[in-house]
């Protein structure tokens, strides 16, 4: 049983390595800006490096200068002229650096304000983050356009988006470097930040407060896209679970809800209407599971199901007893739910 | 007469030297045996005793870092658990910036300082001795702890509510706030006893404007432990009132604040920042001077600059707050007070530029310690300057980054310095040279090893790197970076390890030091190495900053001390004109028993609230046994 599971999780593993390897260079980077909030502090960020970088490169030829220069023998020396000499560059220096602080205070001013430009109505999706997940919310001023789902979000390029943030359990940070400096969800506290995703494509967001033992996978993938995609991906999501396609898959659904699965997880459309995990109506059409570790195939659902605790230790899934035919069952039933 | 048995007022005027060499040394000394070892009050046993637990600390902690990069070295590694992994990195932050940087610093003032302004002891030695105690009670309290697999594992930082009686599950989070405790008072006791020493016990014309400028970085160091500890002992007894008595001071549902946390956190996190940074300027300021050969540059601007750093370090906690979600207005406050310390920090940077400049270098180890200081400390102040600017905080905040920025600052602008300073100081401490070859070797593997080490590590952070993560997806593409980081932290340690082997061979193979090695000009030089029990024969009386520099053939000294007890003078705050006749404590087990006391105390109260009031008892009979009036001559004065 045990080389079985380990079995399935290094296929999962490799079909990981396979899919992401050519397509996730700089899909959480800084330096790689989807948007015009990330464009702005990735150039920020190179102003300041290229400020700094000339200061120590000042300072080192000033200190090698200081270990190469000839000291004649013998004569006193210093002389009075040279020490003289050295209070004025000092000064100089010290006037110097002051004026460098405030221009880049400066610089920092602008760029803040600049983040706040071009913002207004903004689509808004609710972020809350759990240990060790990410529930989504995408809010509509008509109570049936919004809708609830996880781990992955889906953004129209070109429109301000505005993510609300909050913790129920501890605090969490809000990532996702190619779009926008990270906000912290705090209990008790309300959040948002407002950014723009203008080159559509997959980025990552990952956790980065520290949040206890898995805070090393809580992380979700950020699909931004075309409008018209964006508008099928919602309306896709907005409705209750695809019904069962085959015998395998309809056993499942009959496993799912007669087991402790759906005590903890919601399935639209079906009994399953657990809150405790994330919701599952679409799992199927998401790409990664267990808050973007896996990839979302029904060989990776069947080892995670089969062994949570072994793929992620300390997650608050349990291990649910499920014969071998149950577990394949199940998982075909979840890889279904586009 | 019998030496020791004198009786009356036998002074150290018109005496043949021998005779008072050998009547001092039986007042001031420390008996042999465990109870002597036990009793003893002498700053220089206790500071050794500080430095050496201080730098054992260093290497357990260099340990766990290794753990650290073992398990980081490849993508989804299972050397190491999350729980364990957990427990790894929170303890190498505890005990690096709670055991050893902080203490190791004050350890070096306990011994250098008193000799450095020319008196006998420490001000308040028994209370120099509880705080040894203390501090080792505390740092064997976390070792324990983490031997039986309870160690904290909420990070150093402790944040609630991870670290609050809900997700904290255990006691790993209250010995973690107990360790905090026991640190704090030891590092608030020394705090104490050095501004009381450095502004009354100096040397006889050693003004404001003679004092070296390690013990003026001491001074501003003492006066920033004393302002800024308190707020984490706030912090971290509410954290156990709400653990063990069901307060709420960080409950958000019952009307606590979870950010209040943070606040009185980083009230104290920052400044400890320049608690550890400011004696390291001041150890950097002294090898420069010792081997340039010349007066310091800009000694006035240096003071300056560590007084003005001292009050700016209370402005700018709210940078390790950026991301929480600040108004605006704060955001630029901070921005730009964190900004403006790089000014002081400047200041230091040219002047020391100017002395090396204006003098003739020699080039030993300590030296070589600076010269790599000044390379990483700036690459680290800089990228400081970076993270002080509110976006581009926001993305680099809690990224490898980060751990690169403040291990230049910390490794580059503390340990460099520090261990030029042991270096330096070692020939006092132990009256053998430490071996230049040596030296040069771990000089340059350190600064090979920290910076292939901990460069890379800016990149990775923005490459998305997340802090306080126990393993990483090998799709992130990190695992190149990661495994070079991981064998370059091999030479980093070997750098580390050539120290240390440095430092007990030459304990019997270095070559003897005399008085004064170096040709320095601080008072520590001007008595034998090691120093005697009483330090100086007579008190030196001060005529400069370079005392030892100046042209008279031999250096004056003052006389009326009394010889049949333990004396010292005291002197004014600002010219140091002697005032008075001080008699200073005697040997004594009782601040031993209170420690232990307390110690018992602090660690039943992890298990029950009732430990405060049953073991407040033997902490009161040990200090009513401390302050028994004896009729001793320290009593009657």
């Amino acid at each position: 049983m045990t080389r079985r599971r380990g079995g399935l999780q290094g296929t999962a593993t490799s079909v990981l390595l396979g899919l992401c390897c050519t397509a996730c260079h700089g899909w959480q980077s800084v330096t790689t800006p989807a948007g015009p909030q990330a464009s702005r502090l990735d150039g920020l960020f190179w102003t300041f490096t290229a400020i700094c970088a000339a200061i120590w490169v000042l300072v080192l030829l000033v200190l090698a200068g200081a270990m190469m220069r000839k000291r004649p023998a013998g004569a006193p020396f210093p002389s009075e002229r040279s020490e003289k000499c050295a209070s004025v560059v000092v000064g100089g220096a010290v006037a110097v650096s002051a004026l460098v602080i405030v221009g880049l205070t400066l610089f920092s001013y602008l760029a803040t304000h600049g983040l706040a430009s071009g913002t207004a109505d903004p689509l808004v999706i609710r972020v809350r983050g759990y240990q060790w997940w990410w529930e989504v919310t995408y809010v509509d001023a008509a109570a049936d356009r919004s809708f609830l789902t996880a781990n992955e979000i889906h953004l129209p390029v070109g429109r301000p988006v505005r993510i609300e943030l909050a913790a129920p359990d501890v605090i969490h940070s809000f990532w996702a470097p190619n779009l926008m400096g990270k906000q912290d969800l705090i209990p008790g506290r309300d959040n948002a930040i407002t950014f723009i995703a203008d080159r559509p494509g997959v980025y990552r967001e990952q956790c980065a407060e520290f949040c206890g033992l898995q805070h090393a996978h809580m992380a979700m993938l950020i699909v931004a896209e075309s409008p018209t995609s964006f508008a099928a991906w919602r309306a896709n999501q907005l409705a209750d679970a695809v019904a069962s396609a085959g015998a395998a898959q309809e056993e499942g659904g009959r496993v799912f809800a007669a087991k402790a699965c759906a005590s903890c997880h919601t399935i639209r459309g079906t009994s399953a209407s657990g809150t405790l995990g994330p919701d599952l109506t679409h799992v199927g059409s998401r790409q990664t599971i267990a808050a973007g570790m896996l990839p979302t195939t029904r060989g990776s659902l069947a080892a995670w199901i089969a062994d949570p605790q072994t793929i992620k230790p300390g997650n608050n899934m349990p291990m649910v007893s499920l014969s071998g035919s149950e577990l394949n069952a199940v998982s075909a039933y979840l890889a279904a739910l586009k | 007469m019998k030496p020791g048995e004198i009786p009356g007022d036998l002074r150290d005027t018109a005496v043949p030297a021998a005779f008072l060499e050998r009547q001092l040394a039986i007042v001031w000394r420390t008996p042999r045996g465990v109870l002597g070892a036990l009793a003893t009050v002498d700053h220089k046993i206790i500071g050794r005793r500080y430095i050496l637990t201080a730098m054992l600390f260093l290497a357990l902690g260099g340990v766990l870092a290794l753990l650290m990069r073992l398990q980081l070295a490849g993508p989804e590694n299972r050397v190491i658990g999350p729980d364990l992994y957990d427990q790894v990195f929170t303890m190498h932050g505890a005990n690096m910036m709670f055991l050893f940087a902080v203490p190791v610093m004050e350890a070096v003032a306990v011994y250098i300082v008193p000799l450095m302004i020319g008196t006998r002891n420490i001000a308040f030695p028994r209370l120099n001795a509880f705080s040894y105690w203390i501090y080792l009670a505390g740092g064997i309290l976390l070792w324990a702890a983490f031997a039986l697999d309870m160690a904290p594992d909420i990070g150093w930082f402790a944040y609630v509510p991870l670290s609050g009686p809900q997700y904290g599950a255990g006691k790993r989070a209250d010995i973690w706030a107990q360790m905090i405790t026991f640190t704090e008072l030891s590092a608030l006791a020394v705090a104490v006893e050095l501004v009381v020493t450095v502004l009354k016990q100096r040397a006889p014309g050693m003004s404001l404007d003679r004092i070296p400028l390690f013990v003026w970085s001491m001074l501003v160091t003492s006066f920033l432990i004393i302002l800024a500890m308190p707020a984490i002992m706030v912090a971290s007894s509410s954290l156990i009132l709400d653990r063990l008595v069901g307060t709420h001071f960080f409950n958000p549902a019952e009307g606590g604040d979870v950010l209040l946390w943070q606040h009185l956190f980083w009230f104290f996190g920052h400044p400890e920042v320049y608690i550890i940074f400011l004696p390291a300027v001041g150890m950097v300021s002294t090898i420069i001077i010792t081997f340039t050969r010349r007066p310091i540059f800009g000694y006035l601007a240096l003071v300056l600059a560590l007084l003005s750093t001292g009050v700016l370090a209370f402005g700018l906690w709210v940078h390790h707050m950026f991301a929480t979600g600040l108004p605006r207005l704060g955001e630029s406050f901070f921005t730009a007070s964190s900004m403006s310390i790089a000014i002081p920090a400047g200041i230091q940077i040219f002047c020391w530029l100017a002395s090396l400049w204006l003098g003739r270098p020699v080039y030993k180890t300590p030296l070589l310690f600076v010269l790599a200081f000044l390379v990483t400390f700036v690459i680290g102040g800089l990228t400081g300057v970076m993270v002080a600017s509110v976006p581009l905080d926001t993305q680099v905040h809690d990224t490898y980054f980060v751990v690169a920025h403040f291990h230049y600052v910390l490794i580059g602008g503390a340990v460099f310095p520090l261990l030029g300073a042991i270096h330096y100081w070692y020939p006092k401490i132990v009256g053998r040279m430490m071996s230049e070859t040596l030296g040069r070797w771990s000089v340059g593997l350190l600064f090979v090893g920290f910076n292939l080490t901990f460069f890379p590590m800016h990149i990775l952070g923005l490459e998305g790197m997340t802090r306080r993560i126990y393993t990483y997806q090998t799709e992130m593409g990190w695992g190149g970076l990661n495994l070079f980081v991981s064998l370059s932290s091999i030479v980093l340690a070997a750098g580390f390890g050539l120290f240390f082997l440095n430092a007990i061979l030459s304990l019997r193979r270095g070559a003897p030091a005399g008085s004064n090695p170096w040709d320095a000009p601080t008072l520590e030089w001007a008595t034998a190495s090691p120093p005697p029990n009483y330090n100086f024969g007579c008190i030196p009386v001060v005529g400069s900053g370079y005392p030892l520099w100046d042209n008279a053939e031999v250096l004056a000294v003052a006389t009326g001390l009394r010889l049949d007890r333990r004396e010292l003078i005291v002197s004014t705050i600002a010219e140091a004109r002697p005032e008075a006749r001080e008699a200073s404590p005697r040997n004594s087990i009782w601040p031993l028993l209170a420690a232990l006391a307390t110690t018992l105390m602090l660690i039943s109260s992890i298990f029950t609230p009732w430990a405060v009031v049953w073991g407040a008892v033997p902490v009161a009979v040990a200090l009513i046994g401390w302050f028994w009036p004896k009729g001793t001559a320290e009593d009657e004065s």
